[in-house]
């Protein structure tokens, strides 16, 4: 029997600890796992009994790249269960910090993480030692991502000015100055780089994907929507638990989503584009047709080009809402505890999150399920490496190896936030 | 670049995992102590953060914790402007992509001051919500000293 067997113990350019291994028997694919060995980390349980007001501050040192994502979720979900509705310059800001967050985080993924692979270097550090101006570039489009959430969120990691109802503090008009400034630049360098990553040489696969996202009536999606999907879901956030499931797998620390009765699904750039196209300004989409996208994108490679679309709308958008920025009468609306259910997703930059808090009369949180991107991506990621292998089983072992991590990283899966939770099942016997 | 300081102080770590808390002690203990145009900022240790302080500075000092082997609160003074960062001195993080990757990235690019130095402060313990240890505070304290005189020496 003619056997192959490839595997990484270890992957690099992810954030956290995951391993994946494919075995293939006969020239068929018999198995492709993907497995998170990140310690599980129990942000679900250490939330119940603390105040509704340190959800945001809790949850957003589930990850050092996406911490926004946490805390709009939660704020969010909060506020839906409190009866409270954050509008006007107040929700214009939630969508600008959110902008820095796709900023910072997407370039950090487009010229560090996932280029290497198309270029073909082992590292960002590598590439960076041959193209030193394209990475030097990279840098300073992440630095204005950065700034904004220096500015709004007050410090550039697990950003402390959030909270239920709006901020502790908000900024003056004139501190946004020289933010606008460094975002027209940003806009020019975001622009070369969606040029940049079409020129990139893309492995053929296209995948019939169901994309779930967020789709807001007005809006390319960041905070609010309904969620919808490309095979027809079409519901509300506090509906999700009735339509996705989360399963656990053996080998993995983080539970994996599934559309009930349906299964994998994906999340993130591909599919918030592709669903979501016709929310982009006419500029943005121009961008990605001369880019060679369509107004759909099934190809995950081409993932670095959405993303690179999609900070190119988050410069544009982040320069709108400070030209239009009018100083609130206060930096955050009035919420009162009450007993409630309350839900809401919203878009981290590798994908949909979901929250769910329970609070008491008290406003203490009596239940908390998070549901991150990458648990909800994890099947998909899986199919993925299923279908690329079985295209490129001609290749040898190593090319192999190494396209099979290209294809993990088209997600930019992040493993910290997905190994929150584990199913503890303790058998003591029957006479202990 | 205008308006830049022509140097910088970088103390990075996170306060509440122990020993990991060195680089920002050192941070707060010079602040008030060093000349006008040398600006100390406290930071998570994140690369491009790292890069972008660094940036048309003329000397940069980053001070973080590390394992080496070495008794706890030993002082590791690298200068990091001519060679890559020794391996068993590459500083302890919590962060994944620290403090040595800024460094190296720094070079790779061309943005690395003409002046790098690394003070490294060997940790004991880096449990989570755990205070710093006697041995490296007293590390931090030579370290904040030593950067003193070294850069009143060089003004």
């Amino acid at each position: 029997m003619a056997a192959r067997t490839i595997k990484v113990d270890y992957l690099a350019r992810i954030e956290g600890e995951a391993a994946f291994k494919v075995v293939v028997r006969d020239g068929v694919v018999r198995s492709a796992a993907f497995s998170v060995f990140e310690p599980p980390r129990f942000f679900e349980a250490l939330l119940r009994g603390r105040a509704f007001g340190e959800a945001p501050d809790i949850t957003s040192r589930i990850c050092g790249i996406c911490p926004i994502a946490y805390q709009m979720s939660a704020v969010h979900a909060i506020e839906s269960a409190l009866g409270v509705a954050v509008t006007g310059p107040l929700r214009e800001l939630r969508r600008l910090i959110y902008c820095g967050e796709w900023i910072e985080s997407h370039t950090l993924h487009v010229y560090l993480l996932h280029a290497p692979d198309f270029l073909g270097f082992d590292s960002g550090l590598a590439m960076a030692r041959a193209h030193g101006e394209t990475v030097k570039r990279g840098l300073a489009l992440k630095k204005a991502g950065n700034d904004i959430v220096n500015l709004l969120g007050g410090r550039e990691i697990h950003p402390i000015n959030v909270r239920v109802g709006g901020f502790y503090r908000v900024p003056r008009r004139r501190e946004f100055a020289p933010l606008a400034e460094a975002l027209k630049r940003a806009r020019d360098i975001a622009l070369d780089t969606v040029r940049w990553t079409a020129k990139l040489d893309f492995p053929d696969l296209e995948r019939d994907y169901e994309f779930v996202s967020l789709r807001h009536p007005d809006e390319y999606p960041f905070n609010e929507g309904r969620i919808v999907s490309s095979g027809g879901i079409d519901i509300s956030p506090d509906e999700y638990a009735q339509h996705f499931e989360e399963i656990h797998v053996e080998r993995s620390t983080a539970l994996q989503s599934r559309i009930i009765a349906r299964g994998a699904y994906l999340t993130g750039p591909l599919a918030r584009y592709s669903l979501n196209f016709d929310r982009l300004p006419p500029a943005v989409r121009q961008a990605a047709q001369e880019a060679g996208l369509g107004a759909t994108c099934n190809n995950p490679y081409r993932s670095i080009v959405v993303r690179a679309v999609e900070v190119l709308y988050a410069c544009d958008e982040a320069l709108r809402i400070i030209a239009d920025y009018q100083e609130p009468d206060r930096p955050a609306v009035a919420v009162e505890p009450r007993a409630g259910i309350g839900c809401a997703a919203t878009e981290a930059p590798r994908g949909m999150l979901w929250h769910r808090y329970r609070l008491e009369a008290d406003g203490a949180i009596a239940e908390a399920r998070i549901v991150p991107p990458t648990s909800q991506n994890q099947p998909s990621i899986e199919e993925d490496l299923r279908a690329c292998v079985t295209k490129s089983l001609d290749l040898e072992d190593e090319a192999l190896r190494l396209l099979c991590e290209q294809t993990i990283r088209n997600h930019d899966p992040c493993i910290s936030c997905s190994t929150h939770f584990l199913r503890l099942e303790i058998d003591r016997g029957t006479d202990a | 670049m205008s308006g830049r300081p022509r140097c910088v102080v970088l103390g990075v770590g996170n306060c509440d995992r122990g020993d990991d808390a060195a680089g920002p002690a050192v941070a707060r203990a010079l602040h008030g102590q060093l000349p006008g145009g040398v600006a100390v900022i406290e930071g998570s240790g994140e690369a491009t953060a790292l890069i972008a302080h660094m940036d048309g500075a003329a000397t940069a000092f980053l001070v973080d914790a590390c394992v080496s082997g070495a008794p706890p609160g030993t002082v590791h003074r690298i200068d990091a402007s001519a060679a890559p960062v020794p391996e068993r001195l590459r500083g302890l993080t919590t962060h994944g992509f620290g403090v040595a990757a800024a460094v190296e990235l720094a070079r790779a690019i061309g943005q690395l001051p003409p002046h790098c130095i690394i003070y490294a402060i060997e940790g004991a313990g880096f449990e989570t919500g755990a205070p710093l240890s006697p041995a490296a505070a007293a590390g931090a304290a030579e370290a904040a000293q030593r950067l003193c005189a070294e850069i009143s020496q060089s003004e």
